[in-house]
């Protein structure tokens, strides 16, 4: 690079760090915005059910419903409410007062005393289908280990065969914001990284300053580079803020090095302001720019990038069109750097994909920004 | 008078779908995403890649196998002759699930005792872990309870009968799509009302509309009006797909829907129009849509159940019309419901979309002087 091209790139850089400090706005957009988007929905956003409500119908109160019963009361997953009959425990659970109810008929003692199956009907809620496996499988534990009680009581051999030892890695205790947290950073830092840079362009298009920069001796690289540099240096902030709640208040471990969280974070910060970047360029103006950075960013981000849905369950045309989303391969990164470690087969190549988004957001947008002038 | 709103509301529809680029982002993407969130939106496992370590190949042990890899849940990604790439295997992703047979498998089923098998699984996602685990337990569960029979043993006493109202496999993409339905509606809505006057202020055309004979509804209703149209015309089309192409049966009237959505659009509008009278520029605009947007979809009960948040931010939820009309769209889908029992989700919205529009009505005039 020639003295006259470093000269020419100090001014613009200088210009766009005037222009920021002089409308606060992107400053409060860098941190500001992630901090309390974090805030609001890192307690907000949880898949751990505790205190089930859930209605107990025991039609004949003996002995053996009473303990059945009873082992529901303890469980701390639930929070039981009983009756006598199974209509007013199927009404409570249409009110939507309970996910679900037990059912024990009124020959339930009598029918397992003659050693014929005594069923217990297990009606749940399927609305929300993922809240009721659990519920059915919460229920499930509770009646296995009813069982064996009652085997232990009267001395008879354990009636499950088989005891399953789980073992669930990096979270023993399945917190769940544990993984979501992480995983809303990347949202976050998505939404961040295109309303820094989707407007920038297409406001000095819109004022015709484009034209005004063009006439001058700087090239497009050298506007687009000196678009990026400010920009970025904004956005490792509020990362950098984001990852200090995350730790600080939500607890959540770093078991991996600050050197591959940092390095993947300057990674996704490039695509992340790439696509805003090319945004703006696309878009001639503001107006289309904003409707495509709030269609393009959010939704895409917590749908499509693993953050709660799981990527690997999706058809396969579905998860050939996640990785379009840059988030995606960000949220795994941080999902193990966070929970896991440094496990380099899996930085690596989510770290190559993101470099190669970069590059392709970096390089459309110089490529659009040039074939304008024509 | 109604001519002159009129005229205001047909020159904002050209406003929004006039300009080519506009008015494909206004149709196009929200259907993309449609077909692509309603696949990609759902909490069932499909071929969870497992490895299975069996260190007691014995007949007992293959049937146990053969029930999992006869379950579409699971999917053999390696058969392990050795603990050693248990560790590898999980960390970097290859395997979501180890099952671990242990020696003594066979000998304790035989005499009774408990007999061992290890389930680990990758816990960087907790919740598909303990659907892993729930899977994991069931299999095993109804394998145990079968060879039980097959060996004279003594059938437990009580058994449990689960069914799922309502929803009777428990396929969460029924419970997905008709929330995609509130999803998109919102953005659509917001995309078309959000950033009307906050354009015309950075243009400074909204001045001299002000100064025109409209007084400050018609201008309301000439900005929120289409916004509304579009969100309703959008919000159909998602239904019709939701019934069509999804399948997802619609048990309820399309009376208690579509008053539903139609008080859904107008708080949404409202809050829009809201954000684009405080707004000075288009920037300010966008980030009030991001700033309202994020914590209406993330805290409304669309990924993640709303008793599970703590209480503070439950109330939090009361102002956010996402989370009535997520309630309505759900049970008029899948439970049938009908306008009467619906009326505690129907006047909150109410209420949130008369105090928005109220309040940006205000703000068209206070922030111009």
């Amino acid at each position: 690079m020639s003295g006259g091209a470093l000269r020419r790139l100090r001014g613009l850089l200088r210009k766009e760090f005037v222009q920021i400090w002089r409308d606060p706005s992107a400053i409060a957009i860098a941190f500001l915005v992630p901090a309390l988007l974090l805030l609001l929905c890192g307690y907000g956003i949880s898949l751990d059910a505790a205190d089930v409500p859930l209605a107990v119908a025991t039609e004949r109160p003996t002995a053996l419903a009473e303990s059945f019963a009873g082992a529901f009361a303890q469980s701390s997953y639930f929070a039981p409410r009983r009756f006598l009959a199974a209509q007013d425990a199927e009404r409570v659970m249409r009110a939507r007062e309970a996910q679900g109810f037990l059912w024990l008929p009124s020959d339930f003692a009598r029918r397992a005393d003659s050693s014929g199956k005594s069923p217990i009907g297990v009606i749940v809620n399927g609305v929300d289908a993922n809240n009721a496996r659990i519920i059915e499988g919460y229920v499930q534990q509770a009646w296995i280990g009813w069982l064996a009680a009652q085997a232990r009581q009267a001395g008879r051999p354990s009636p499950t065969l088989i005891e399953v030892e789980p073992q669930m890695r990096f979270n023993a205790a399945a917190i769940s914001r544990d993984f979501i947290v992480p995983g809303l950073i990347a949202v976050i830092m998505t939404l961040t990284g295109a309303m820094l840079t989707a407007l920038v362009v297409a406001r000095e298009w819109e004022r015709g300053t484009m034209e005004a920069l063009l006439v001058t001796r700087v090239t497009i690289r050298e506007i687009m580079f000196a678009k990026l540099v400010p920009y970025f240096v904004l956005g490792m902030g509020g990362m950098a803020a984001s990852v200090a709640i995350a730790m600080g208040l939500f607890g959540v471990p770093l078991r991996g090095s600050l050197l591959a969280l940092t390095g993947a974070s300057a990674l996704f910060m490039l695509a992340a302001l790439g696509m805003g970047l090319f945004i703006s360029t696309f878009a001639r103006s503001q107006f289309v720019a904003c409707q495509v950075a709030i269609l393009a960013t959010f939704l895409p981000a917590l749908i499509l990038s693993g953050l709660i849905f799981d990527i690997n369950s999706m058809p396969l045309a579905i998860q050939i069109v996640t990785n379009l989303v840059a988030a995606r391969f960000f949220v795994a990164i941080l999902q193990t750097a966070f929970l896991a470690g440094d496990v380099w087969s899996v930085i690596l190549p989510n770290a190559a994909a993101l470099v190669v988004m970069a590059a392709a957001f970096l390089g459309a947008a110089r490529a659009l920004a040039r074939k304008r002038l024509d | 008078m109604w001519r002159r709103v009129l005229a205001l509301v047909v020159k904002e529809l050209f406003a929004a779908l006039r300009d080519r680029k506009s008015r494909t982002v206004l149709i196009l993407p929200p259907l993309v995403q449609l077909v692509v969130f309603g696949y990609a939106a759902t909490y069932d496992l499909d071929r969870v890649p497992t490895a299975i370590y069996d260190q007691d190949p014995s007949e007992a042990s293959r049937d146990l196998v053969a029930r999992f890899l006869g379950s579409p849940t699971f999917h053999l990604a390696a058969m392990l002759k050795s603990s050693e790439r248990i560790d590898e295997l999980i960390d970097s992703r290859k395997v979501a699930l180890v099952l671990t047979i242990d020696r003594r498998f066979t000998r304790d089923l035989l005499t009774g005792r408990p007999a061992p098998v290890q389930a680990i699984v990758d816990g960087r996602n907790s919740n598909t872990a303990l659907l892993i685990e729930g899977y994991v337990s069931s299999i095993v569960t109804d394998f145990s309870l079968a060879w039980a029979a097959d060996h004279g043993g003594q059938a437990p006493p009580v058994a449990l009968d689960a069914r799922a109202r309502f929803n009777p496999t428990l396929s969460s993409r029924w419970f997905f799509l008709p929330s995609i339905v509130a999803l998109l509606t919102q953005i659509v809505t917001l995309l078309v009302v959000s950033l009307s006057v906050a354009r015309e202020r950075e243009s400074g055309t909204f001045d001299q509309l002000l100064v025109t004979p409209l007084r400050q509804i018609d201008i309301l209703i000439g900005k929120g009006l289409p916004g509304l149209l579009i969100g309703l015309c959008e919000g159909s089309v998602i239904v019709a797909a939701a019934v069509w192409w999804f399948e997802v049966p619609l048990r309820g009237g399309l009376i208690a829907l579509y008053l539903g959505l139609m008080l859904f659009v107008v708080a949404v509008a409202g809050v829009g129009l809201m954000i684009s009278s405080l707004a000075a520029t288009q920037q300010q605009a966008l980030l009030g849509v991001f700033l309202f947007m994020v914590p209406s979809i993330i805290l409304s009960g669309f990924a993640t159940p709303i008793a599970n948040m703590p209480a503070w931010e439950q109330q939090l939820t009361l102002i956010n019309p996402m989370r009535y009309f997520l309630v309505v769209v759900r049970t008029v889908f899948l439970e049938g419901a009908d306008v009467a029992s619906l009326a505690q989700q129907y006047w909150p919205m109410a209420a949130i979309g008369a105090v928005a529009l109220t309040a940006a009505g205000w703000l068209f005039r206070s922030r111009t002087t």
